[in-house]
């Protein structure tokens, strides 16, 4: 018996679960299919065409590992990853992976050495990530040992192209992929020059773990829609609102965004500093310092929320300056890791500024914290239903900015452009 | 232990006692009444404190912030609503001098919420700084050390 089908194949992803339905049967990135935030099958899928596929993932800050031999572990997907300072000054970034065994070979966050030791079997890597050593290799007494004719140089740690951009640091699986500036982008290459301007101090580490898929926290980032919406404490004690100046800039490809908010020129400023003041007095804080200003950058933007697809945010939110990085914990749960900076020049006043503003960040934020819960609320509430679809049509279908409007989910459909050029789904 | 010390002890202990009970009654509004006005209250990882990292997950410098904290949470915050259960060890009296009393107090928090889950949220020690006023025991500094360097979701309620 010959079968007729009566449309062209098209593609069935994923392969798991009941549904037979095709993933996403139109090329319409405003309607998520909610089965994107659930399926195994997608979650594998995107560790091989997003995170080991043309994308540039950051890594860490060229200052937390300032002299050779320092280094930090860290994650593309589900990828551990070294990255390491050379003898030459130049950063490695290394799957942290020996190449006998499998074994982890750095299991601390961080650390300083010389050369790369598996616990395991002693096998011994350079900081390049070349086999220098075989523990037992020929044997005890001209007995046992590796096989004739081993070849060091083909068992090497995976070294991946890295590149560094205003003291970030980034690595790619990919040898296809343009190089970094590229694939930033010279708008979002201006953005992050302007936050990261001069070089920083790590002022310490946050981390939180999600109870949700990690593209649910990417949209939140690339949302402005909801800022004040969600997170009432901004109208509540008066920092942000879309009556202020602002605007919401897309890379050209519309991978990544930057959303900012700036503060009239109206003279209120003195000495560089200004207290904001609350909309309704009866909300006012008792203690409105964690939210004075100073003006740091150059400009009169308070607020700028910066994305790099698929999982970096630049984040300035008054003098608050941080990097936060997601790593994907399978598909139900990501863990959010913040980079908490200051300025290696900040006088004693402005790094108490910095500590008592960060009060509005972080997983206690005033801002924030509700980030931490809004996309679990979405995984309760979607997974009953994986063929179903969001409606985000706020400014159109459009992946580009909607005049100086803040109040659009462009950025969020460049998210799934983005994601659906990877996936090819 | 002298007589003294012990008495002082059991004191801090009481002070710790009820610290712990207002938060888990949620009579928040009470908690900063167990800081000096100009106390300052931190809640940090073990992580940022052991590499003298100066950054705070809830960073506190007065009473007023720390009634700041309470009001943004009863009217602005959201969260999926859920209660503490503070278990505290025995203070440690660290040291005296001038009157400001340094202890430290091993802390586990569970927290449960709405739908029954529990876990434990944080647990560490708290380090104290203590004075005494107007007969009174309170806090000038208490900085909440919690163990991971990971929070569950979020943190609202303070430790």
């Amino acid at each position: 018996m010959r079968h007729e089908y009566d449309t062209p194949l098209r593609i069935a992803y994923p392969l798991c679960g009941m549904s037979t339905a095709p993933l996403w049967p139109d090329d319409d990135v405003s309607r998520v299919p909610y089965r994107v935030y659930s399926d195994p099958g997608i979650h594998a899928r995107e560790q091989e065409r997003i995170f080991r596929g043309p994308t540039w993932n950051f890594l860490c800050l060229e200052a937390e590992i300032p002299e050779p031999g320092d280094y930090k572990t860290c994650f593309i997907g589900d990828a551990p990853i070294i990255a390491v300072r050379d003898a030459g000054g130049g950063i490695n970034a290394l799957v942290n992976r020996c190449a006998h065994k499998g074994a982890l070979l750095c299991y601390k966050p961080r650390g300083r050495v010389s050369e790369f030791t598996c616990v395991y079997h002693n096998w011994t890597y350079d900081l390049a990530g070349r086999l220098t050593g075989v523990a037992f290799g020929r044997g005890v007494r001209g007995e046992g040992g590796m096989e004739a004719g081993f070849e060091p140089e083909a068992h090497g740690l995976r070294r991946l192209r890295t590149a560094s951009r205003s003291g970030l640091v980034f690595a790619t699986f990919s040898e296809d992929v343009a190089d970094l500036e590229t694939y930033i982008g010279p708008a979002m290459l201006a953005a992050l020059d302007r936050v990261l301007v001069k070089p920083v101090r790590v002022l310490g580490y946050h981390s939180q773990l999600l109870p949700n898929n990690w593209k649910l926290y990417a949209e939140n980032t690339k949302d402005s829609y909801h800022a004040t919406l969600l997170h009432v404490f901004h109208n509540t004690f008066g920092i942000v609102r879309f009556t202020m100046g602002g605007g919401i800039v897309l890379s050209d490809n519309g991978w990544h965004h930057l959303s900012f908010t700036e503060r009239a020129a109206d003279g209120s400023e003195r000495d560089g500093a200004e207290a904001v003041r609350s909309l309704k007095e009866q909300y006012a804080l008792e203690d409105p310092s964690l939210m004075e200003h100073r003006l740091e950058l150059g400009d009169r933007i308070t607020n700028s929320i910066q994305t790099i697809f698929p999982t970096l945010v630049v984040q300035q939110i008054l003098n608050a300056l941080a990097v936060r990085q997601l790593v994907p914990r399978g598909p139900e749960e990501c863990e959010l890791r913040w980079t908490v900076l200051g300025f290696e020049d900040d006088d004693e006043p402005l790094e108490a500024l910095r500590l008592k503003v960060n009060n509005l960040v972080g997983p206690a934020g005033y801002v924030s914290m509700e980030d931490g819960c809004i996309g679990g609320f979405i995984d309760t509430a979607t997974r009953s239903a994986p063929d179903e679809r969001s409606f985000m049509r706020m400014g159109g279908t459009a992946i580009e900015p909607a005049g100086a409007s803040r109040v659009t989910e462009a950025a969020v459909r460049g998210f799934w452009r983005a994601w659906r050029d990877c996936m090819a789904l | 232990m002298t007589g003294a010390a012990d008495a002082l002890a059991a004191r801090i202990g009481r002070l710790n006692t009820a610290y712990a009970h207002a938060i888990d009654d949620d009579r928040l509004e009470d908690w900063p009444g167990f800081f000096a006005d100009d106390g300052l209250y931190r809640i940090v990882t073990r992580e940022n404190h052991e590499a003298a990292l100066p950054l705070a997950i809830v960073h506190c410098q007065g009473a007023a912030m720390m009634r700041d904290r309470v009001r943004a949470m009863r009217t602005a915050n959201i969260f999926e609503p859920h209660s503490y259960c503070h278990t505290l060890g025995a203070a440690e009296i660290v040291g005296s001098e001038d009157g400001v009393h340094a202890a430290r107090t091993n802390f586990i928090v569970v927290r449960t919420m709405q739908s029954g889950a529990m876990s434990v949220f944080a647990c560490g020690r708290y380090l104290d700084r203590i004075v005494e006023r107007d007969g009174a025991l309170e806090l000038s500094e208490r900085v909440a050390v919690c163990d991971s360097r990971t929070v569950d979701t979020l943190l609202v309620v303070p430790l």
